[in-house]
């Protein structure tokens, strides 16, 4: 009430005219014949039908609207397993000598153009002394943490939370529900490579349904588990 | 002069009748409150704004130079810490605004909270507030991944590993978490996007019906034991006591406000200018794998909390907990919306406040120096006190060898230096037996791991030889039928004389 009070007042400071001292309304703006027609209550409730319609008619348009956005919202959550993982290659096999858990890199298969550095993906190796090797990842299967390796006590430790695994990879201690993450992989002559592109976590565990280690390969593929 | 005066007038009055704004504001400004209410205690929401401001401001002025893509954020940031003129100052604002913005939110609601007022009719009012407070910890969260740098890169592992460990669901979200299958360029992007477009938005526009709803209710009058809130009675009651009581909010109570935050201010410019920009820390690179990742302060009870519990409650806990606290905090005021609104009458309420707060305040120092992650670098950093090694056999010393080789030391503690995981081992011998000692060390248990595989006979002989050595001032631990059969072991029993043995 004040504002419309302190409106008039204001608006009379600036020379406008006051209601009160106007003269009466011009016929101009009484609102012609047609005008006062198309106001009648049954015009009304046509034109509210009119509105519900064009209401409708929106909402039909906006979920139309809606499968291109949801699709492309969506789109990271709907890609297929195999999309995104390929083969990657790690090293020679030379270069991981028996007996010995070393640090691998490789540039992750499904890298983007802004990727930067973050397309770079460490993983541990295991040469084993009987001649069989294992890629794990370096992520704690706890909250993903990068685990380090220390040979003289022959486990991988998490700075995070404190995790520790055995050279196998089995679970020592700490919070980890697991042991860690581990790739599938394959020698091809002298070439070690393993099947990479995703982020471990315990969903992947999950999938795996009873298996204790996860199998990032898809299903099938016997040939490549022959180490 | 005068004419600059009238012109301004003029032209004051041209905008006032078509906008109507200033007679508005005024009028929002001048709405009457209970004296009661013009109090000191009642200074933490527009403080809150205040920040939001300040945050809105320095967040578009860092926008103008960061660069939300993987592979440029980090120098980016670099770029702005050194580069620029007061670009690190900006920095610092933006940082360590998002700190005090936190502290004074849950300062706000603690107050709320204990003043009753998100009862009746006030209960939206609460709900809204709570939409708030995890949009602010959002921004928190969102924007130390801004922050790309390492903590940012493994903080977002640890948040892909908690989606990932939701049923049925897990993988997807993981894949809709980070924009793919790892976290890289499209990661940040939506992180980017959460942070400047879409939480933002939420943001204000809720913090506009909150106030909205603020003005229209009426700031809630101090609380009075046997003031009591009927749905029945209460606006009536209110209208009656700011009818007799009441004052304009500005003047009478915003002059607290505007020196509070003011206070505020000044105080987050202080920090920033002493304590300077919140990192970045290393880049963003995943093959370093020499980092302890921690979140920021306003996370580190979590980080806490997640260390602490057992493996086969962690799930369960990490699903159904948050759920349960934000459907609390919801539900709140629904459930007691009438009633007392003084703490003095509400014994539980006082508790709760108590007991969360000396919760997250230990959980919080805990996360500071997290004892229970291995020190890394221990074993080769740390060298074994000397009079750990003076008087003690050729076997004994290298057993202290083995002891540091193997990595002991990381968890275990010597003189207070090493890691905290396992217990501080100056005393062991004095509570365990050496069988005890060999057992524990050979297959492990009680969160350590067995070290059958990585210690030789010998070198499991030097350290258990090593280990009873330490048992301070007190005799080592024996079996109780050692005291009755001929001693024969490899180590006889101390003299009970207290001393360190001397050989």
């Amino acid at each position: 009430m004040s504002q419309s009070t302190e409106d008039r007042k204001l608006a009379g400071r600036d020379g406008a005219g006051r209601e009160d001292q106007l003269a009466p309304v011009p016929v101009e703006w009484r609102g012609s014949e047609q005008e006062k027609l198309a106001a009648r209550p049954s015009e009304s409730s046509r034109r509210a039908f009119l509105f519900k319609l064009a209401v409708g008619l929106n909402g039909l348009v906006g979920l139309v609207l809606a499968a291109p956005i949801l699709g492309f919202l969506l789109g990271p959550a709907m890609k297929k397993r195999a999309d995104n993982h390929a083969w990657v290659e790690i090293g020679s096999v030379g270069s991981f000598p028996q007996g010995e858990t070393r640090l691998a890199e490789y540039i992750n298969p499904t890298n983007g153009p802004s990727d930067g550095e973050t397309a770079k993906i460490a993983c541990w190796v295991r040469h084993a002394s009987d001649g069989s090797f294992q890629v794990f990842a370096v992520n704690c299967a706890h909250l993903g943490c990068p685990v380090r390796w220390f040979a003289q006590s022959k486990l991988f430790l998490c700075p995070c939370h404190g995790g520790a695994y055995y050279e196998d990879g089995s679970r020592a201690s700490g919070p980890p529900p697991r042991g860690l993450f581990v790739y599938q992989h394959r020698i091809a002559g002298e070439r070690l490579s393993i099947y990479a592109g995703e982020l471990p976590t315990l969903y992947n565990e999950a999938c795996a349904g009873s298996k204790p280690l996860v199998r990032l390969a898809p299903v099938g593929d016997e040939e490549v588990r022959r180490a | 002069m005068i004419d600059l005066k009238k012109r301004g007038l003029q032209l004051f009055r041209w905008v006032e009748i078509r906008s109507g704004m200033a007679g508005t504001v005024t009028g929002m400004a001048e709405h009457p409150t209970p004296v009661s209410a013009a109090s000191w205690w009642y200074v933490f929401g527009s403080a809150a704004m205040m920040l939001l401001a300040l945050q809105v401001m320095t967040g578009i002025l860092l926008a103008l130079v960061y660069s939300p893509s993987a592979s440029n954020a980090w120098p980016s940031l670099q770029f702005i810490n050194h580069n620029l003129p007061l670009g690190w100052f900006l920095r610092a604002m933006h940082g360590w605004g998002s700190d005090f913005m936190i502290a004074i939110v849950l300062i706000h609601l603690t107050q709320v909270f204990l003043f009753g007022a998100y009862k009746f009719p006030r209960e939206l009012t609460w709900i809204v507030g709570v939409f708030l407070l995890l949009l602010t910890l959002g921004m928190a969260f969102t924007g130390q991944v801004l922050r790309f740098d390492q903590d940012a890169y493994w903080g977002l592992g640890i948040g892909a590993s908690i989606t990932g460990s939701i049923p049925v669901m897990g993988g997807p979200m993981v894949h809709l978490l980070l924009g793919g299958p790892i976290v890289g360029g499209a990661t940040l992007s939506r992180f980017f996007t959460l942070h400047v477009f879409i939480i933002p938005g939420l943001l204000l526009s809720l913090v506009g019906l909150h106030l909205f709803l603020v003005l229209r209710l009426g700031i809630n009058e101090w609380p009075m034991p046997g003031r009591i809130v009927r749905k029945a009675d209460y606006q009536r009651n209110y209208a009656a006591l700011t009818k007799s009581t009441g004052v304009p909010f500005a003047p009478d109570a915003a002059w607290k406000d505007a020196v509070f935050a003011a206070a505020i201010l000044l105080a987050v410019m202080a920090c920033a200018f002493f304590l300077g920009p919140i990192g970045p820390s290393g880049t963003p690179d995943p093959t370093i794998i020499q980092t302890a990742p921690k979140p920021d302060l306003p996370f580190l009870w979590i980080f806490a909390i997640l260390a602490y519990l057992p493996p086969e409650m962690e799930t369960i806990v990490l699903l159904a907990v948050p759920p349960l606290l934000i459907g609390g905090l919801l539900l709140l005021p629904l459930i007691a919306s009438e009633g007392e609104k003084h703490w003095s009458r509400r014994p539980v309420a006082v508790l709760m406040v108590t007991l969360i707060a000396v919760t997250l305040g230990i959980f919080t120092r805990l996360g500071t120096y997290a004892p229970w992650s291995p020190v890394m670098d221990a074993w080769s950093s740390a060298p074994v006190p000397a009079r750990y090694l003076e008087h003690r056999t050729p076997l004994e010393r290298r057993g202290a060898m083995v002891f540091q080789e193997k990595q002991c030391r990381n968890c275990h503690s010597l003189e207070k230096v090493g890691g905290q995981r396992g217990p501080a081992l100056d005393r062991v011998a004095a509570d365990m037996t050496e069988d005890q000692i060999i057992r524990q060390v050979l297959q492990g248990g009680g969160n350590m791991p067995a070290y059958g595989n990585a210690l030789s006979p010998a070198e499991t002989q030097a350290l258990t030889s090593f280990l009873m050595s330490l048992h301070g001032n007190q005799r080592p631990a024996m079996d109780a039928s050692e005291g009755i059969k001929p001693q024969n072991g490899s180590h006889p029993a101390t003299p009970a004389t207290g001393a360190p043995p001397v050989q």
